[in-house]
């Protein structure tokens, strides 16, 4: 709450338009400074998020072993909800790309991928905290590294070392092209794919995130700072920005979706037998 | 537009963070709530999530059993009323042919019945005709005995010189004896 009204006031004292800037990344550490552990901002809303994912579904948890206990089948809404939100990782995502007994191996993972991506993206619309916890590069770093992990896993532990072989040399290919093809596959199979993972999620939250603050901060100031007419440029800008809000929330969902797909098609193809 | 503001904060000031290097609290921060939450997913969720799943399988399949034991129940309830059913049929027809049997035998056992009765009293009709011959001829024996004296005192009493007489004289006693009798 100390920052929050911290960083009110400073936007309240400069004054004049305030474009958006890289620092909007980078919030006063608040707690642990110059330790590992230093708390800012965009941490401390991690952890909220964190927390809040946690009750969520705490709460939908205690619905199911309810339901258990008293034998009900039909589900309140409040318990369908869970359901369809768990079940669409499940169904459409993982059996749907590994099959059933593959898909329930990787679950975990994915279902963690997919509500810590939404969860952490959501937070860049929610008044109050109006930055998404993926808009630093941490938790993409991770989450990518995790899949990178789980599919050479994957490989490794359904091919052993011709895991390697299959990828890097793919049959059916000439021996001769193998000078080309190599470094390609090398590239994309174990380099391309996780930094494309970390990338394509990070840069949506900060463009996303730029353009949000870039229109609320133009209506900020043709709304109070501007001169007669400009003033009407500050409907159009909130317009927008009002727009891009709807659109982050797609954004959420969709990077959400496209970074468990994106894993669940690398583990995928690691297990495939051919490549 | 990223590369833009970068270069307009470079040149204010000196230090300008790339957002592609992480911070370690960063990373500290992101891999603790990946791993609390991986973790809660893992052991808590997911597996309440597929217990309560194949409970809901376990009870929509026991349900639909129970429906189709009931169904089986009932159909075997129907048979049993069917073939009961059957059975009161034959039984019925069963007895209905022994009662037409039946009454067969009674209606022959009458005949039979009636034809000895019937034999019976012709019998002792015909025992009665011949006692009363026997009487009859019982009679006429005594009766004879009579007759005879008297024809023996005829035939003294008359000459008894030739054959001629003598069956002159039957034959009148004879013709007599018709005569009376008639």
């Amino acid at each position: 709450m100390k920052l929050f009204s911290a960083l009110t006031l400073i936007a309240a004292e400069e004054g004049g338009f305030h474009p958006p800037s890289i620092y909007e990344f980078y919030p006063e550490i608040v707690a642990f400074d110059g330790t590992i552990f230093a708390i800012n901002r965009i941490m401390m809303i991690r952890l909220i998020v964190m927390v809040a994912l946690i009750v969520v579904f705490w709460l939908w948890t205690r619905k199911f072993k309810q339901a258990v206990k008293s034998g009900n089948v039909v589900p309140g809404r409040f318990q369908l909800l869970g359901e369809m939100a768990l079940d669409f990782v499940r169904k459409s995502i993982a059996h749907e790309q590994l099959g059933e007994k593959d898909g329930e191996r990787f679950l975990p993972l994915l279902t963690t991928i997919f509500f810590m991506v939404f969860g952490m993206n959501i937070t860049g619309i929610i008044p109050f905290a109006n930055i998404a916890g993926t808009s630093v590069i941490g938790i993409p770093l991770v989450l990518a590294a995790a899949a990178y992990v789980t599919f050479i896993y994957a490989g490794m532990k359904k091919h052993g070392l011709k895991f390697f072989k299959n990828a890097l040399f793919p049959a059916g290919v000439p021996k001769a092209f193998y000078a080309l093809v190599t470094p390609i596959e090398l590239l994309s199979t174990f380099i391309l794919r996780p930094v494309t993972l970390a990338l394509r999620l990070l840069m949506n939250m900060i463009a996303g995130h730029l353009l949000l603050v870039l229109c609320f901060s133009a209506t900020q100031f043709f709304f109070f700072e501007a001169d007669g007419l400009f003033k009407l440029f500050g409907a159009g800008t909130f317009l927008f920005g009002f727009a891009f809000t709807l659109f982050e929330i797609l954004v959420a969902v969709l990077q959400a979706y496209v970074f468990t797909l994106l894993t669940t098609v690398y583990i995928q193809l690691a297990l495939a037998d051919e490549h | 537009m990223i590369s833009r503001i970068l270069a307009a904060e470079a040149a204010e000031g000196a230090a300008v963070p790339n957002p592609l290097i992480p911070a370690w609290y960063d990373i500290t921060w992101s891999s603790v709530v990946f791993v609390i939450l991986l973790t809660f997913f893992w052991f808590k969720v997911l597996p309440g999530f597929k217990k309560m799943l194949d409970e809901r399988a376990k009870a929509i399949e026991g349900r639909l059993a129970d429906a189709e034991a009931a169904q089986k129940a009932a159909e075997e309830r129907t048979m049993a009323v069917e073939a009961e059913q059957e059975k009161l049929r034959t039984e019925s027809s069963a007895i209905r042919e022994e009662a037409r049997a039946e009454g067969a035998a009674i209606l022959s056992e009458m005949k039979s019945q009636a034809a000895i009765d019937a034999e019976r009293l012709t019998q002792i009709a015909k025992s009665a005709l011949e006692a009363e011959r026997d009487s009859a001829v019982r009679a006429l024996r005594q009766e004879i005995g009579g007759l005879a004296i008297e024809l023996a005192s005829k035939i003294v009493g008359a000459k008894l010189e030739d054959d001629a007489v003598a069956n002159k004289v039957v034959d009148d006693f004879i013709a007599e004896l018709e005569g009376k009798r008639a």
